[in-house]
């Protein structure tokens, strides 16, 4: 399995071990944290939900496609769900592989894939009060909305909104 | 046909319960998703989601069984 959730702390340290490797010559790893701010807004905490009879499957796809596609060792991707505070682990990554350059690389193409595929949907608590779910509410387009607040989107869906 | 509708994120909030059974002729998750945009007033336009049946990806002009399981993707932000 090289892909899953937990709904408590992530032990990258045991994660990490998972991957050793006396055929590995060195390790990447990403940390994907919660931020205190995000496009312009103070956030306090967040919640992540998952559809996690096919997350598990798209996230299997895509650390298994990693694995061939750049030939490494090892590679695992583990998120969390649930109620998440500021500086909290929210998502890690880790690759063990013969050569440095292939371990960077597919520890980039996970978390890449993963933000773009796996059903998993943030919502943002705010200093303010309001929260939102991350990039639903602001490119939601109902005829009928009432559009009482300028929030600039753009008309296309605000699907590659980066934050880690 | 009984279909049995899953809701995540955005869309459980907005139908107000995270699944139902409902009771349908709809014969493709396009008609099943204008029939449930009404009933629950749901925002997102169906351009923005994707939609999944019986725990796969599938397509809006899939053709529903009786007892398929039927979900609709909002835009996702793992990570």
């Amino acid at each position: 399995m090289h892909f899953r959730f937990t709904d408590t702390a992530i032990d990258s340290a045991g994660a990490r071990r998972e991957l050793l490797d006396l055929g590995a010559g060195g390790y990447a790893s990403f940390e994907g944290w919660v931020r205190d701010h995000n496009e312009g807004l103070e956030v306090t905490r967040l919640e992540y939900e998952a559809f996690q009879e096919l997350a598990l499957k798209e996230g299997e796809r895509i650390v298994a496609d990693a694995l061939r596609r750049f030939a490494v060792k090892h590679a695992l991707c583990i998120h969390r769900v649930g109620t998440l505070a500021l500086g909290d682990m929210a998502v890690w990554v880790g690759v063990s592989s013969a050569h440095r350059g292939e371990a960077f690389d597919a520890c980039r193409f996970i978390i890449d894939e993963v933000k773009h595929r796996v059903p998993i949907w943030k919502k943002e608590h705010y200093r303010n009060g309001d929260s939102g779910w991350v990039n639903c509410e602001r490119c939601a387009a109902a005829p009928n909305h009432a559009h009482d607040h300028d929030h600039g989107h753009p008309v296309e869906p605000a699907l590659l909104t980066t934050r880690e | 046909m009984q279909l049995k509708i899953q809701y995540y994120a955005l869309m459980r909030e907005q139908a107000g319960r995270s699944e139902e059974r409902l009771e349908t002729s709809a014969a493709t998750p396009a008609d099943l998703y204008g029939e449930l945009m009404a009933r629950h007033g749901f925002t997102l336009p169906p351009q923005q989601l994707k939609v999944a049946v019986n725990g796969e990806f599938s397509d809006w002009s899939h053709r529903l069984r009786a007892g398929d399981a039927v979900v609709f993707i909002p835009p996702v932000a793992g990570g």
